[in-house]
């Protein structure tokens, strides 16, 4: 696959733009993915994605073609997502529980002609809960928990994508996950 | 935690992946031993287990076709460019086809002047060019954008391009009689001149 990314972005930097849409179809659940675990709800996960692609779009030709496309795609999207968050209120938090579920609420399940079965219905609810805590976190241990359980990178991929020093990265994922452990273990 | 930071910083250490053989044997060895620390273990374990657990997101089907929607227009030379490099063969022959026509219309546009094959005995009267009764006329005769009379005789072929040639009762042409006048007889006309000048290269390098 990385050599055929590699063909698209040479084509793209050749002012191809159809090649682009195999690079958006690669990898548009991973940053929709980022998006809306640390934003919180859909629509600024598509948002952010599509902010992100267009940005990678624009500014290709500065993408160093030996380093890995998606790491530099991760980092405009990683930022873009914090960028969004510092934005935001410090009370945007209290209602992310509602904009999290965002047309996928545990009512609306409940109301639909199948009821879902035990199991499935918890582990709905556990979703919900692991959705929320993650929201919970402060924003410099979201992205690095983000990107190391959600997205499964590792820890130099982290460290080059937030641009930051592997032991901060170690750092911020140790207090994340004990963060984490305090909210989830009983669940 | 009643336990030593050191343990803890362990069980990271292990969690990341990045705990070397004699550092995982301590862990295990304490943790045997030490029930808060086993249970301490267990939740990040289970953590770990519960985060990357949640389901994976799918995007919006129709996420690619409106990021390329909001992409800035490329530019028209690239749109031609990727036409080229789609169908080279039909781009190939396309080139070619206007390359050679646009040639052709120019010489036939720059040859529509009235011009006549030099010979000393010709009689050129405005634009027609008579071969005088009782003359021999020694070589190909060609004529442009002009009538020809043959009064005399000509030792050769006569070619009449673009006008009218009129053999008289006593006049004699000992070569070939061409009249070129459509723009694609002239280009056959040509191609023939050019093929019979190769084979006159070939004879040449003969003899």
């Amino acid at each position: 696959m990385d050599a055929l990314i590699k063909k698209r972005i040479k084509q793209v930097i050749k002012g191809d733009q159809d090649a682009f849409a195999d690079i958006v179809e690669i990898y548009s659940n991973s940053i929709y993915q980022l998006g809306y675990r640390m934003l919180g709800n859909r629509h600024e996960a598509e948002d952010i994605a599509q902010e992100a692609f267009i940005r990678a779009y624009v500014n290709i030709k500065s993408f160093n073609q030996d380093l890995k496309f998606s790491t530099w795609l991760f980092r405009i999207a990683t930022n873009l997502c914090i960028d969004r968050i510092r934005k935001k209120k410090p009370d945007y938090y209290l209602d992310a529980e509602v904009s999290g579920t965002d047309g996928l609420t545990m009512y609306s399940q409940l109301s639909s002609d199948s009821p879902l079965p035990e199991n499935e219905l918890e582990s709905l609810e556990l979703q919900e809960i692991v959705q929320k805590e993650i929201l919970k976190l402060p924003e410099k241990y979201r992205s690095v928990i983000v990107l190391k359980y959600i997205e499964e990178l590792s820890l130099n991929e982290i460290s080059e994508i937030l641009d930051m020093p592997l032991g901060t990265v170690k750092t911020r994922i140790h207090r994340g996950r004990e963060a984490l452990r305090q909210q989830l273990r009983y669940v | 935690m009643k336990c030593e930071e050191e343990i803890v910083e362990l069980m990271h250490e292990y969690l990341d992946e990045e705990i070397d053989p004699q550092n995982e044997m301590i862990l295990r060895e304490h943790l045997k031993g030490c029930k808060d620390c086993e249970i301490l273990f267990n939740e990040y374990k289970k953590t770990i287990a519960v985060v990357k657990g949640t389901s994976r997101m799918q995007a919006p089907p129709n996420l690619t076709s409106k990021v390329m929607a909001r992409l800035p227009k490329e530019k028209k030379k690239v749109g031609m460019q990727r036409w080229l490099r789609n169908h080279p063969l039909i781009a190939a022959a396309s080139l070619f086809f206007v390359l050679m026509m646009g040639s052709v219309f120019s010489t036939w546009n720059q040859e529509r002047e009235f011009s006549v094959s030099k010979q000393e005995n010709l009689v050129v009267q405005n634009n027609t060019v008579i071969v005088p009764e009782g003359e021999v006329v020694k070589g190909d005769v060609t004529v442009r954008n002009g009538t020809l009379k043959i009064e005399g005789e000509v030792q050769g072929d006569v070619t009449v391009i673009n006008g009218k040639q009129y053999l008289a009762s006593a006049g004699n042409v000992t070569g070939q009689i061409e009249e070129v006048n459509e723009v694609f007889d002239w280009i056959w006309y040509h191609m023939k001149k050019t093929a019979l000048e190769v084979i006159d290269i070939f004879d040449e390098n003969e003899e």
